[in-house]
């Protein structure tokens, strides 16, 4: 397997949606070729570090005015009838 | 290496029952979905449009769009991702208002496969996240993925950090499988390129790591 085509996959692997001989063949692969191996191990560590981040968390007194400014406003619709719901 | 762990969603059993009683004009059932996916929207939104007060519309005008839109939703898809899809939309024309001169779409391709060969192939330190205070995380975090193109960190998003599946994310930006997947490929190995800069292991005067 060439890195190219470790590459192609890596997507799909990270994913563990490969089937058992191609996911085989890509960790033979991992096992010999340091650069790959860097590169499946820090694109992993990158997906984990944002997944876990909490980046753009909403703020509770936010989330309260949002949320009573939603349901005043869908209860005015419901009020105008039902062709406007 | 084991393949990465995909978030848990919230169970979904009594969705359909909230969708339907919302739909019959039930509003504190409706405000239920919303108590539900109010901070996935707005995190989502606040991606995309990179401005917190846009994103602040954005989960008022999805929520009220999906509620006057209701009864167009037939339950093929589940409720989550239907309303990612308004959110998506109305997130992207907000995005397009303030950058009237470049041309926002999720159909772009910006560049072309060679481009996300990794160049920078050093390795991380064992906790990178360490080396930063929150803040400075943080800081790093947001520059970075706002420095993708519009396409890219919405797929990322919706796939690695909301943790929808890639035919729930196809069908919630109306793209195909494969072009979720080849978004993704790419949107992954340009973040992990850019961290690179941040997170490679130092070394230190005497030579040691």
């Amino acid at each position: 397997m060439k890195c190219s085509e470790f590459l192609h996959d890596l997507t799909n692997y990270l994913d563990g949606v490969l089937d058992d001989r191609t996911k085989a063949e890509l960790e033979d692969h991992l096992a010999w070729c340091h650069n790959c191996y860097v590169v499946c191990d820090t694109t992993k560590k990158t997906i984990e570090i944002y997944r876990d981040s909490q980046l753009y968390e909403l703020p509770e007194d936010l989330r309260t005015r949002l949320r009573s400014a939603i349901v005043s406003k869908c209860q005015a619709k419901k009020k105008v009838g039902p062709q406007e719901v | 290496m084991t393949a990465i762990q995909q978030r848990v969603s919230e169970p979904v059993s009594d969705e359909l029952a909230l969708v339907q009683a919302a739909k019959g004009g039930d509003v504190g059932a409706f405000e239920e979905l919303v108590k539900r996916y109010d901070r996935n929207v707005f995190r989502i939104a606040q991606h995309i449009t990179q401005n917190r007060e846009d994103a602040e519309d954005v989960v008022q005008d999805a929520f009220l769009k999906a509620y006057s839109n209701l009864g167009q939703f037939q339950g093929q898809s589940k409720f989550y991702t239907w309303l990612v899809r308004i959110a998506v939309n109305e997130a992207l024309m907000k995005l397009r208002r303030r950058r009237p001169e470049r041309m926002v779409s999720l159909d772009e391709e910006v560049k072309t496969e060679e481009d996300s060969l990794p160049r920078e192939v050093a390795d991380w330190s064992p906790n990178p996240e360490q080396q930063y205070t929150q803040a400075e995380l943080r800081d790093i975090l947001t520059r970075t993925i706002q420095g993708l193109p519009p396409s890219f960190r919405t797929v990322f998003v919706l796939r690695d950090v909301e943790g929808l599946s890639t035919e729930e994310t196809a069908d919630a930006l109306d793209l195909s499988i494969p072009a979720v997947k080849s978004r993704l490929l790419r949107a992954r190995l340009q973040l992990r390129e850019r961290l690179s800069r941040y997170f490679q292991k130092r070394v230190s005067g005497d030579g040691k790591q």
